[in-house]
């Protein structure tokens, strides 16, 4: 640790005898192309990700065209495949999650940011950020044992009986599918809402409270004039930070959503996602033609992924707000 | 009148924020509950030394599992670490004009990249050339999960260094890359470990790239080029199969996982709460 | 329709540093107080007792009484929310609400209290511009963002969104430190002509805008009332010595 005023750590006394030693220019230099050298590698990394899957998932892209984006039928044996079911299960599934998560998560963040008292935040603030720590599988296997059953006996049971009109709730009480997948998405894409729209929040200008204030505002008034307005691009950004999130989700979807590639209005029907797919599928794939489909819909995935986080990083920085990993 | 609707719609809506921030909690406390009811009662030592048994023989334990994780994460950090800490020390200290922005930008995006995609990019590098499922495919993909946590923490650690220590040294007459060793670096060590500690964390609990790269083993592995067991991989294995005594592995899987992560966070936590105060 | 404020012992803390020592002043109606002091004299904190937005921070309280036409502000039971209609404040740094245009940031008290009159609000909004000496210059943009007007316009505009609610005492805390010699003159000019209707109590640093706009003075140090009399007198002839220091500069 260096002391202030005292000398650096493990630094030899100053050299009287010349000024610029060539060994110090040497090793600058050496040390500039190291640091320049792990940058480029990160470069190279993520071209060459882009590169690779491109080219794997050619043969895909050739043999099917736009066919692979708008058919249903996922024949590994005849060789064809449409990926229809995949993206309306990921789309279904993260929207699902973000109507649950959405409203909860900027409810808390306001909670944390506006209303709390001082000693309250900070333990919630843990509680929510090891949510954010626990891992997919983890997830998973308290969704097939714990949440699906419950929803088999007495979720869906009741939401058949009394909503069962529309055709989002019917059909057999599986437990696992889409309403399970969408629970549990939401479950983990919570905290990550939270974090970021509390830090978009508190970036909004306390001159801004003050002045709602003076006029006369309750604090909720407050709060909906003068800073949910105000962050309103960076609270945006937040949810679509939180739909990126839910969009990549893998093993926990994986384990709860019933792995079945069908499209169906009911959400107590089992689906599959993008992300499902490639987990179950890929390490059995026998031909080249189903691992070329299964890194397209990979390569799928990718895009819509990057394309969602770039748009929500540009939100949230343009209000201030920092997307930092969530963490300690 | 209205102004008591106004006082009740502010009452009201102030607990409906803090009902949300409980809602939002809940699910922690309750797979946390169920983690230790299930799990804790198979959690012996035998599930940390002894290997899987074969299908239907109860008992076993997932020694291979934990091991097989921590070679991993091993491995992921020997390229992970390197590259994300120069990075970052680039990233802060770099004159260039551009590249800055594209890696930063890069390391955003690559961020962003769900899990599984890196471990397809993985399995393209490392599985197919090799014609095998290995620790060492798996270690490549986690690293480039680890990189872009790494790189970004320590580049905010090191800018905040403050700058009058470096010219302080620099005026003495040592060498830039002799300040950044021994001066930079140490001043910021603390919360670069933080950076570190967190990213092993997430690759820990890291499963969907580990399908198809390091693929699982029930027995010890043979070597990293060769398939190799891993905590989360075994969990996913267990749940899904339809033996009980499985089940209750699973569930102890999980115990053991989550306290490694959550032991590591706190690591961390506690790393930092001494040696931070020059910093903050 | 203008009150004067009375106050009687009032204290106040942050936490538990004591930043107002039993303050006593009375605030005359229909005329313009002036505040001054250095530095953490606690000019800003007394007048943001007098409409109770001190104790928004947390850890801050205040005690005492503050009289408006008789009633104790601080009195069981009083709600804060609804004094602050009647006392409105404007802030050192304009703080117009950027998401709004500049006719519903005029418009957001009355708003708030459930005005929904299309009518009524225009004509409130119309108003509360003209008091505020901005109507000739954004009659044609009304629409237009409030932030994208220039810093002594927005000034203006925060005043006309006080106006809107027809306050009965307009605070002013430093409402010119962030604005250019011409829109300080500009505010000043407001001053004198709002005071016909309200009453008005301005914190300053500038000693000499205090002797333009206001009739009496107080002066605060280290969270005391020193002295408070006509502004003539305050600047001419000041009774206590530390007055003198401080409006001679030998300190502050």
């Amino acid at each position: 640790m260096v002391r202030e005023g005292g000398t650096a750590e493990g630094l030899s006394p100053p050299q009287f005898a010349r000024p610029t030693s060539t060994k110090g220019r040497w090793g600058d230099r050496l040390f500039r192309l190291l640091i320049r050298a792990a940058a480029l590698a990160l470069l190279v990394i993520v071209v060459g990700l882009v590169i690779v899957m491109i080219r794997a998932a050619l043969p895909s892209i050739q043999a099917f065209g736009w066919r692979f984006l708008v058919t249903s039928r996922w024949d590994p044996v005849a060789e064809v495949f449409g990926a229809l079911p995949l993206i309306y299960g990921t789309l279904v599934s993260s929207l699902l999650a973000l109507l649950i998560a959405v409203p909860l998560g900027i409810g808390a963040a306001v909670y944390l940011s506006e209303v709390a008292p001082p000693w309250i935040s900070p333990p919630i603030s843990f509680l929510i950020e090891l949510l954010a720590a626990v891992p997919s599988v983890v997830y998973g296997l308290w969704g097939i044992f714990v949440l699906a059953p419950w929803l088999r006996t007495q979720v869906q049971p009741a939401l058949g009986a009394t909503l069962g009109f529309l055709p989002l709730f019917q059909g057999p009480p599986y437990g696992v599918g889409m309403l399970a997948a969408g629970l549990i998405l939401a479950i983990m894409v919570v905290p990550f809402i939270i974090a970021v729209s509390r830090e978009v929040l508190l970036a909004v200008p306390n001159e801004q409270r003050e002045a709602a204030l003076a006029l006369g505002a309750t604090r909720w008034e407050t709060t909906r004039l003068a800073v949910l307005r105000y962050a309103r691009s960076g609270l945006t950004g937040a949810v679509l930070l939180g739909l990126g999130r839910a969009l990549g989700e893998t093993m926990a979807v994986t384990m709860v959503i019933g792995n079945r590639p069908e499209i169906s209005a009911s959400l107590f029907a089992p689906g599959y996602t993008m992300a499902s797919m490639i987990a179950n599928e890929f390490a059995e794939a026998t031909s080249d033609l189903y691992l070329s489909a299964l890194i397209e819909v990979g390569l799928l995935l990718f895009v819509v992924t990057v394309v969602v986080n770039a748009l929500a990083r540009l939100l949230v920085w343009s209000v201030g707000g920092t997307v930092k990993e969530v963490r300690e | 009148m209205k102004a008591r609707a106004r006082r009740i719609v502010n009452m009201t809506m102030g607990w409906l924020t803090a009902l949300s921030a409980m809602v939002v909690v809940l699910p922690l406390i309750l797979i946390l509950v169920f983690l230790v009811y299930q799990g804790a009662s198979t959690v012996n030592l035998d599930f940390f030394t002894r290997l899987p048994k074969p299908v239907g023989e109860p008992g076993g334990g997932m020694a291979n599992a934990i091991v097989g994780t921590l070679i991993l994460v091993g491995l992921a950090s020997c390229l992970g670490l390197p590259l994300g800490i120069l990075g970052g020390v680039y990233l802060a200290e770099s004159r260039d004009r551009r590249l800055p922005w594209v890696i930063r930008f890069l390391a955003d995006v690559l961020n962003g990249v769900p899990s599984i995609v890196i471990g397809i990019f993985a399995y393209t590098i490392v599985v197919l050339p090799m014609r095998r499922f290995s620790a060492l495919a798996g270690g490549f993909a986690l690293a480039v999960i680890m990189l872009p946590i790494v790189l970004r923490t320590t580049e905010e650690l090191v800018r905040l260094v403050p700058a009058s220590l470096r010219e302080a040294a620099l005026a003495l007459g040592i060498p830039e890359w002799k300040v950044m060793l021994r001066v930079v670096l140490p001043t910021a060590r603390a919360g670069i470990i933080t950076g570190v500690m967190v990213a092993v964390a997430r690759i820990a609990g890291e499963t969907a790239p580990l399908l198809f790269t390091a693929f699982g083993n029930r027995f010890w592995h043979q070597g990293l080029l060769q398939p190799i067991a891993a905590l989360p991989l075994q969990i996913f294995a267990y749940a899904i199969a339809p033996y009980e005594d499985w089940h209750r592995q699973a569930w102890a899987g999980a115990l053991v996982l989550i306290v490694m992560i959550f032991l590591s966070s706190f690591i961390a936590r506690i790393v930092t709460k001494g040696r931070y105060s020059g910093l903050r | 329709m203008a009150d004067g404020i009375v106050v009687r012992q009032l204290n106040a803390w942050f936490g538990a540093l004591h930043v107002l020592r039993g303050i006593d002043l009375n605030i005359a109606p229909g005329a313009v107080t002036a505040i001054i002091g250095p530095s953490g004299c606690g000019k800003s904190t007394f007048i943001r007792c007098l409409n109770r937005m001190h104790e928004v921070v947390p850890g801050a309280r205040a005690q005492g009484q503050v009289l408006l036409n008789g009633e104790d502000l601080y009195g069981p039971g009083v709600d804060p929310v609804q004094i602050r209609r009647r006392i409105g404040m404007v802030f050192q740094k304009p703080n117009p609400f950027p998401t709004m245009s500049v006719f519903d940031n005029v418009a957001a008290g009355l708003r708030l209290d459930g005005v929904r009159n299309h009518a009524l609000l225009d004509e409130a909004v119309e108003q509360a511009l003209h008091h505020a000496a901005l109507w000739d210059e954004v009659k044609d943009q009304l629409g237009k963002s409030g932030a994208s007007l220039s810093g002594g316009q927005q000034q203006r505009l925060c005043i006309a969104r006080a106006l809107a609610v027809r306050p009965e005492v307009l605070l002013m805390d430093e409402p010119c430190s962030a604005l250019d010699p011409i829109a300080t003159a500009k505010i000043e000019e407001l001053i004198v002509e709002l005071k016909k209707e309200l009453t008005i109590v301005i914190v300053t640093h500038n000693m000499q805008q205090a002797a333009r706009v206001s009739e009496t003075t107080a002066f605060f140090l280290l969270g005391e009332l020193v002295e408070f009399d006509k502004t003539t007198r305050i600047f001419t002839n000041p009774s206590d010595r530390r007055t003198e220091d401080y409006i001679t500069g030998r300190f502050g």
